[in-house]
This record gives C-alpha cells, sequence and structure tokens, in this order.
C-alpha cells in the first residue's frame, strides 16, 4: 500500500555555529546569524526526511516537505527535494516573523488539511534554534491525531504503523494506527547526501508557496501566547589553568598531579 | 482560575525525583502566589504515593485511579489530565522535562489551547501580573531567553529535572486527597507499547557517576574508548561520549552526554577531544569541575573547564593515565 508523508522541515541559524560567533541583538531580542555562515535545514528534520524516503522507497506513495518562514534561502530549503523529496510547499508571510509554537502548528495544520491525502507527519524530535519540541505535538492535537516522538525507526505492517522510540538506555517500540504524527531523533541513521541528479531535479522544481490567507486564516488565529522579555548570552566566569610539560605526556603527568592536589582525585 | 498544580510521576509506589523537586518549586513560587500547590497524580495503584506527595510540599493531591493509568500511555493520560484541568482550572502548572513530561506536556498545553514554556532552568512569578516567567536554555545553551505568557490561563512550564531540590520528607505535614473521577474508554488508546528493550550499562551508571571520563570525534574512531574505560575504572568513574561519536557508531547512544544525551553532574568531567560545542556542554553543567584535554588551544572547551591540557591526547592520556594509576594505587 503506497504511504503519503509530510514531512515538516525548517530553516534554522546553522547549530554548530562556535559559541565565539555567537551574536544576539538584545535589544531585537533576536539571534545574529554569524556573517558567511547561511542557515542548515533543522538537522532531524534531515533525519525525518531521510526515513520518509526510506518509507515511500519501500511502500511507494509520496513525501511532501512542508516548511513555514519568512526569509526562506531557496538553495537551503531546497535540500529535502535534492534528497528525493516530491514536493515541497513554502509557507510564508510577514505576519509569520514573530510567531510562536502554537501559531506555527495552527498553520501547519491547516496547510496539512490543504495538502490533504496524508498518512504520516514526520517532523523533527526539535528544532535547533529554540530547542522547543512542541510543533510536533501541536498538530497532532489540532488534527487529532496519535503522537510518538524521537522514533529511530518507522515500519509500515498491515494498517497500523510499529515505531521505535529511542530513549536513553534501549528503546520502546510503538503501534498506532495512521494517519499519526511522529518526530525523528538523529538515532534514525544518516541522511542521505543528494545525488547530483537530485540536484538538478530540484532546481528544475518550483515550489508551492501559500501565505496566511491561502490557509484560510488570519493574524488572530496565529497571534503569539507567549512573550520574550529578553534574550542574552550567558557570561561564564570559569578561568582554566592550563598545565604545562617538558612536552605532551609530561603535561598529562602533571595534570594528574595538579588533581591529586586538588583533592579531585 | 487559581492554584498552582504540579504534574506528577509515581514510580515503584512513590513520587518520582523529579515530582519532589517541582513540588519544592512550586513552594517557592507560592510564597508570592499564595493558592497552595496542589499534585496531581494517576495510576492504577498510587499506594502510599499522595502522602509522599504531601511530605514533600503538596498541600493538596487531585488523585485519578484506573487500570488503563498503570503505566505512561499518552493518550489515557492526556484524556485524565484533560479531566483535571477542567475541573479544578489551577492558573499555573508546572511538568518536569522527564522522557513523560516532554511527551504530554506540550500536548496537554494544545488540548487546553495554552501556549507552553519548555525547558525552564527557572521558574518565577511576576509579583504584579501573577503571571508565570520561565528563564530557559535556548539555541542549544548558546543563549537565554526570558518567556512569559499573555492572560490565557493555565500558565504552563516544563522544568529541566534537577533545576531544584527536593524538599527534606516531613511526614507531619498534612493534605487532603481529592478524587477525581474519569471515564477513560479503552478505545481512546491508540499509541500502544508493544515492547521495552532494556540496554543496561555495566559499572557505575552516568548519571550517577562521581567521575566521567568523555571522548570526542578527535578520538578518531572507536578504539581509544578502551583506553578511556581503564582511566573511568581507575577513578571508579563511568563513561560518557559527545553525539558525533555516538552519531558515528564508535558508541552506543546510552553514553552521550548532553542537549538531547544525558545529564550529568559529576565531581569531576573529564573531556578527551571534545570540542565543547553548547549542545554538549548543556549536558554537563552541573559538573563542579571540568577537566580539558584538547589538541586546540581556542577549543570552547577551554572556556568551560578548571583545568585544561593543549595537546595531542595520544600523548596526554597515556601518561596522565599512568600518573593517576600511580597516585589512585600507592
Ligand atoms: C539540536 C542539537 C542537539 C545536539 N545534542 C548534542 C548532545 O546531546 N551531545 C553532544 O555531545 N552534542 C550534541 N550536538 C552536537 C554538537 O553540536 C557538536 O556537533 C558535538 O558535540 C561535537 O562533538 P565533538 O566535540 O566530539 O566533535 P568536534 O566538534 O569535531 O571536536 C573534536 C575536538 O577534538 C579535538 N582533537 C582532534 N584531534 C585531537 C588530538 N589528536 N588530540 C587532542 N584533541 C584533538 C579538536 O581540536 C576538536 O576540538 C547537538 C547538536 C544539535 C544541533
Ligand atoms: N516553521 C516550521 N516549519 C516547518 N516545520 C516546523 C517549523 N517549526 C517546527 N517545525 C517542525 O517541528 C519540529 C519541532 O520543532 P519545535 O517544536 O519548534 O522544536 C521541527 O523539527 C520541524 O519538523
Amino acid at each position: 500500500m503506497p504511504i503519503n508523508i509530510i514531512v515538516c522541515v525548517k530553516q534554522v541559524v546553522d547549530p554548530e555555529t562556535p559559541a565565539s560567533a555567537f551574536k544576539v541583538d538584545r535589544e531585537a531580542k533576536r539571534v545574529v546569524p554569524a556573517s558567511g555562515v547561511p542557515p542548515v535545514v533543522n538537522g532531524f528534520d534531515e533525519n525525518a526526511v531521510e526515513l520518509a524516503l526510506r518509507l515511500r522507497d519501500a511502500h511507494g506513495g509520496k513525501v511532501t516537505a512542508l516548511s513555514l518562514g519568512t526569509d526562506f534561502v531557496m538553495d537551503v530549503m531546497k535540500k529535502p527535494l535534492s534528497m528525493g523529496a516530491d514536493d515541497l510547499v513554502l509557507l510564508r508571510d510577514s505576519s509569520f516573523s514573530n510567531i510562536d509554537s502554537f501559531g506555527t502548528a495552527v498553520a501547519l495544520a491547516a496547510a496539512i488539511r490543504k495538502i490533504g491525502n496524508y498518512d504520516l507527519i514526520l517532523c523533527g524530535r526539535q528544532a535547533s534554534d529554540w530547542d522547543n519540541a512542541q510543533v510536533p505535538l501541536g498538530l497532532a492535537e489540532l488534527l487529532g491525531l496519535p503522537s510518538i516522538t524521537t522514533a529511530k525507526s518507522i515500519q509500515v505492517r498491515d494498517k497500523t504503523l510499529i515505531v521505535e522510540r529511542a530513549l536513553p538506555d534501549g528503546y520502546d517500540v510503538f503501534e498506532t494506527p495512521f494517519p499519526a504524527v511522529v518526530t525523528v531523533s538523529n538515532e534514525a541513521g544518516q541522511p542521505r547526501y543528494p545525488t547530483l541528479r537530485g540536484i538538478m531535479m530540484a532546481s528544475r522544481k518550483t515550489p508551492i508557496t501559500w501565505g496566511l490567507s491561502d490557509l484560510g486564516l488570519d493574524a488572530s488565529a496565529i497571534a503569539s501566547k507567549l512573550s520574550l522579555l529578553d534574550l542574552f548570552i550567558p557570561v561564564t566566569q570559569k578561568q582554566c589553568e592550563f598545565i604545562e610539560g617538558e612536552n605532551d605526556a609530561d603535561a598529562g603527568r602533571k595534570l594528574a598531579l595538579k588533581l591529586r592536589e586538588a583533592k579531585l582525585i | 482560575m487559581s492554584g498552582l498544580m504540579v504534574i506528577g510521576e509515581i514510580s515503584d509506589g512513590k513520587i518520582s525525583s523529579s515530582t519532589c523537586e517541582l513540588l519544592n518549586a512550586g513552594q517557592m513560587l507560592d510564597d508570592t502566589l499564595k493558592e497552595g500547590v496542589v499534585a496531581a497524580l494517576l495510576g492504577s495503584d498510587p499506594g502510599k504515593a499522595t502522602q509522599d506527595a504531601i511530605a514533600h510540599g503538596a498541600d493538596k493531591v487531585y488523585l485519578v485511579e484506573d487500570p488503563l493509568l498503570k503505566d505512561y500511555q499518552i493518550d489515557a493520560y492526556l484524556a485524565a489530565l484533560e479531566k483535571v484541568c477542567k475541573d479544578t482550572s489551577p492558573s499555573i502548572i508546572l511538568i518536569a522535562r522527564t522522557l513523560i513530561g516532554r511527551d504530554i506536556g506540550p500536548r496537554l498545553a494544545f488540548r487546553l489551547g495554552v501556549a507552553v514554556a519548555q525547558d525552564c532552568i527557572e521558574v518565577k512569578i511576576d509579583p504584579n501580573t501573577k503571571g508565570l516567567v520561565g528563564n530557559r536554555p535556548v539555541y542549544g545553551g548558546n543563549a537565554m531567553a526570558a518567556v512569559t505568557f499573555t492572560q490565557l490561563k493555565p500558565h504552563i512550564a516544563i522544568v529541566r529535572p534537577k533545576s531544584y531540590a527536593a524538599l527534606e520528607t516531613d511526614g507531619s505535614r498534612k493534605g487532603e486527597v481529592v478524587t477525581i473521577q474519569v471515564k477513560l474508554d479503552p478505545a481512546l488508546v491508540k499509541v500502544k507499547l508493544i515492547k521495552s528493550v532494556k540496554e543496561p550499562s555495566e559499572g557505575v551508571r552516568l548519571e550517577d557517576a562521581q567521575v566521567v571520563v568523555s571522548g570526542g570525534r578527535g578520538l578518531g574512531g572507536p578504539e581509544p574508548f578502551k583506553d578511556l574505560e581503564v582511566l573511568a575504572k581507575l577513578l571508579k568513574g563511568a563513561v560518557g561520549a559527545s553525539r558525533a561519536v555516538c552519531d558515528a557508531g564508535w558508541v552506543d547512544y546510552s553514553h552521550q552526554v548532553g542537549l538531547t544525551g544525558k545529564t550529568i553532574a559529576p565531581d569531576l568531567y573529564i573531556t578527551v577531544a571534545i570540542s565543547g560545542a553548547s549542545q554538549h556542554m548543556a549536558g554537563c553543567s552541573g559538573a563542579k569541575v571540568v577537566v580539558a584535554i584538547n589538541k586546540d588551544s581556542s577549543a570552547n572547551i577551554f572556556k568551560e573547564a578548571r583545568y585544561g591540557v593543549v595537546g595531542d591526547w595520544n600523548k596526554v592520556l597515556p601518561a596522565f593515565t599512568e600518573a593517576v594509576r600511580e597516585l589512585t594505587q600507592s
């Protein structure tokens, strides 16, 4: 049986930006992306795209990537397509600039209804900007679907999904009827690299773009319920004492003596 | 709407440690609110857990008993919590960011039509509005945010475990236990647990270890982890790892320390060839002393470390381990 999957993907500031290059504009309460560091598709969302493609390749069906944002970098956002997704739907509206998790879920849920004909909604376990891990559970609630978080594998068996949920010391196996919302964790394994052919195909595809009114929503439907009072970089006062020696091995020995002196070992 | 509610978790007939922490946090907030702290407990046979909650700071307990609530399953728990919230209209809800809390917390908020402040490490009451303010790390711990809510209630915060201490057990505390009747239909349960696979770690548990020795991508492969194990054993500690190492398959994910791995708070945390990305440090901010061995003097880990050696682990680690052996065995 073919399975139609919608994967929610978010464009985020590159989380591997080194701490020293990480800046916030405290006045505007915004993160200022480091110059020359382009945004990326949220890593866990790439894991979700990967699981979607594996399911489609095994069962047939269609994979649609769906994203909500304000200033998409097209080369970045086409990555799911170049990995092999069939369609890309972008929700773009100036009213999304200060949207919170609640509003995001409302708008994404409206888009999912509009796309229609879905068996499975996949999301990343959390977006690496706000580390919220909320939007997918909001989608489940708004669409009235079962939810399973932090999956490391998904299988389709008859009319049910078998999902392994990654845990700190092992995993749980769940069964649920579909459609369902499942969030994917990095334990699912490396996302595939786009092939040259994939990149060519993606460059020829035009994403479908919808604004707020296309979703049949108005600004009040996505109004923020949370507000930001402050955003700042915490200062650490730690002072590192560097242990030196005649060579690396000597430094290692001296480190042990130092820790002994400090009664740490 | 009034009152602060802590959503509790029961394990082995007692309330969980993170529930105790939240009851204490709740009592602190109630110094300003003065509306009392309620614990909501769900289970099939709560036993002494209700009294335990009172002894740890609950002024009142709302109890839902049902065979379907024996073990955590999201659909039944959600239905029960929704009923408790609708019947009792709390103005503030605290949930621990445990495996259960982070699964059910946001969904409960959406069901009640309200927002949630995720992963707070501090919660406060604005004395003017009586609204909740949450402080939370964002961007993998690179930044901190203070968030608050519109007037819509309840205000819900999901609080990172170990952010608050638990109160000492006080058996003399008194409180009322109110049973809330909820009709749970088994057909409600869509997500069913069919198997639980535990992969227990050998030796000292990473989360409980006083000493943790962690390795990063700079180790180059799985073999050096044997050396880390030797060192950890000498120090009666456990071995941790960065996510990069787990993703590469060098060690099992059960070793991962960090934002999406385990949270540790050892007395001594020795990192070898770990760069100290904020998402890694998010899991060890409770470590008392961090030691770093890294060949790059500009690595972020040195900003978090108390002692550091700038050098090649291939040379530093064997000499360090040997000296530790001499010092600890003499
Ligand atoms: C949402 C999100 C969640 C994440 N969660 C986690 C998490 O829970 N835990 C986690 O750890 N990471 C997490 N990460 C990943 C994190 O951002 C980093 O990518 C990761 O921690 C890097 O691992 P590392 O320090 O081992 O590798 P690297 O950053 O590659 O660092 C390797 C270090 O080894 C040093 N080195 C190399 N060779 C030698 C040598 N011969 N001798 C000495 N030193 C040497 C290098 O100087 C370098 O500093 C997360 C990322 C995201 C986006
Ligand atoms: N703006 C967005 N567009 C598309 N998907 C999103 C968006 N925000 C969140 N998601 C999805 O929800 C997951 C969790 O996000 P969050 O709740 O913000 O941590 C992400 O990994 C995405 O799959």
